[in-house]
């Protein structure tokens, strides 16, 4: 099992959740966060001066897999969040020593596909085909 | 009109104008409450509400009396303190067709904003007991007697010739340089330079300055004391001039950075509003326009030359008011034309450059009073409560320490990830 931690660009978040939906993956956690990266820093004017604002929005993605959905889930989270420019955020994967489902007591494997994941899988499947981002436009 | 002379649509003109111009006071509080910071902003509201209901009582205690019964060149009498006298009967010297009271109340109201105003040069870090003492104490010791130079029976800067449609020079010169002052001696914020200032709230700023601009129709077409060609002729001007220092404002911030600021445009409708305030009812609506443009630029070049100095007028109030008041001063000494109004006189281009020197006095003396008499009484205040909190409280937020409440309860953390903090 290990445990995914993804960030993103805000604006990306719903291209994401659907390839992160279409491949199976449905359980997933959603904060808005800032940081900073390697992008330029966002410059905005008040009265005329100059501020600096270091901190980016980010969204972090925290998604609990099995083994074979770890490639998947990557290969998802790299199709839809990537634009080509400076700032499409990192993924960071670690190992996850044990997990619990509260509801149930159910460990680990057992623990981790949510209920639903087949009816989410297919809608999402029927609603949104397989696309890249392509059509952003920017040059990777 | 009865026999009293009272006219029922100068005095309802004059009633709707006086509520026009309280409602500029709460368009304030958000105007400068949208600029602080998060941690700020429940204290920087209060000190305008504070002062609304300070001034209030002052100004019927003494401050209207001071400012307007019969008395001396340099100050009113003692006559109408506790609005004692002041009636239904008019005031002719003052407005012929309405109830003195109904004058006495629409005046009132500009003591109100007007140290409302000062707020902005000392957001953040002024003790609010302190703050409140010295709105009292500013009100009469600057207000009133400036106010009886300009508008009083006697008052020298009246007698003078200078013309103040409605407070050019009372209202925004005196809130500037007061406000420069205050800054200076509570001096800067703590992590003035670490941190700059970042609205944390722009919709606030732009529904404060909406607000404004529609008050600001009552403190200038009301002005006129009466409902006709006058009133029609202020508001006029008041709206063009707005319109066209917002226009030349984002032209410059475009020309500048590339981008039109929302910030940038609400300060810019405030300032041709200061612009014109003086000059309301003296000058024609071409006038109005070039007055507002004008207004905007020397405003915005005031900004930038503030912001290089140590000096923390914290949201501009001295390079806004202070010398929005100035610029529409001398400028209604430019554009001013007797034809349009026959209590007016005229201007540089009516073939009348004295009227400029004559603003000029009126100016510079209420600049230097207010400067030093703002000094005196933050002193005096000084010697009994401290003006500015602990640095402690100052850093962790005044709304917490001053009030005991924090504006907005949900953990975004958005305050952490400010510029530099």
């Amino acid at each position: 099992m290990k445990l995914i931690t993804a960030i993103i660009r805000p604006e990306r978040l719903a291209d994401v959740k659907s390839a992160l939906f279409r491949v199976g993956v449905t359980g997933l956690s959603v904060s808005g966060i800032r940081g900073h990266g390697g992008e330029p820093e966002i410059i905005e004017h008040v009265r005329g001066q100059r501020i600096v604002v270091e901190f980016a929005e980010k969204v972090e993605l925290r998604i609990a897999v099995s083994e074979a959905f770890v490639e998947p889930t990557v290969a998802a989270i790299l199709t839809a969040a990537r634009t080509g420019a400076v700032g499409d955020g990192k993924i960071f994967i670690q190992p996850l020593e044990r997990v619990i489902r509260i509801r149930t007591g159910e460990e680990n494997e057992a623990a981790l596909t949510p209920l639903t994941a087949d009816q989410v899988q297919a809608r999402a499947l029927q609603e949104a085909p397989v696309q890249g981002t392509d059509k952003l436009g920017k040059t990777p | 009109m009865n026999e009293t002379g009272i006219s029922a649509g100068d005095t309802a003109w004059l009633l709707a104008s006086a509520a026009l111009v309280f409602l500029m006071t709460p368009g304030l509080a958000f105007f400068y409450g949208g600029l602080v910071s998060r941690r700020h902003v429940l204290n920087t509201l209060m000190m305008t509400v504070g002062a609304l209901c300070v001034a209030a009582l002052v100004w019927a205690a003494i401050g209207y009396s001071l400012a307007f019964a019969p008395g001396g060149a340099w100050i009113g009498g003692l006559a109408w303190a506790g609005f004692q006298g002041v009636g239904g009967e008019p005031q002719a010297d003052y407005a012929a067709t309405v109830p003195h009271l109904a004058y006495a109340a629409f005046q009132g109201m500009f003591a109100v904003i007007t140290p409302a105003l000062i707020a902005g040069a000392v957001v953040g870090r002024m003790d609010f007991r302190a703050y409140l003492l010295f709105v009292a104490l500013w009100c009469v010791g600057v207000y009133a007697p400036v106010a009886h130079w300009v508008w009083g029976l006697g008052g020298w800067i009246r007698a003078s010739g200078a013309l103040d449609f409605a407070g050019g020079a009372v209202v925004h010169i005196t809130a500037g340089a007061a406000a420069l002052v205050a800054a200076a001696v509570v001096g800067a914020r703590a992590d003035v330079r670490r941190s700059p200032l970042r609205p944390h709230n722009i919709p606030f700023v732009l529904l404060g300055a909406g607000l404004l601009w529609f008050g600001w129709f009552g403190f200038n077409a009301g002005s006129a004391l009466t409902a006709g060609r006058l009133a029609s002729l202020a508001l006029v001007t008041t709206h063009l001039s707005a319109a066209a220092a917002v226009l030349v404002w984002l032209a410059i911030e475009t020309a500048r950075a590339g981008k039109a600021t929302a910030v940038g445009g609400a300060t810019a409708a405030v300032v041709g509003l200061v612009g014109i305030t003086p000059a309301a009812g003296f000058v024609s609506p071409l006038a109005a326009m070039a007055i507002g443009g004008i207004t905007a630029a020397v405003c915005y070049a005031a900004i930038q030359w503030r912001t290089r100095l140590n000096l923390d007028d914290t949201l501009d109030v001295f390079a806004c008011h202070g010398v929005g008041g100035m610029c529409g001063a001398l400028l209604t000494g430019v554009f001013a034309q007797q034809s349009l109004n026959e209590a007016g006189a005229n201007g540089l281009l009516a073939g009348n450059p004295k009227l400029v020197l004559t603003q000029m006095i009126a100016v510079v003396a209420t600049l230097a009073y207010t400067l030093a008499a703002t000094f005196v009484l933050l002193k005096l205040i000084g010697l009994v409560l401290p003006l500015r909190l602990p640095l402690a409280q100052e850093l962790e937020g005044i709304d917490r320490h001053a009030h005991g409440e924090a504006a907005y309860h949900e953990a975004t953390g958005d305050d952490l990830f400010d510029p530099a903090v």
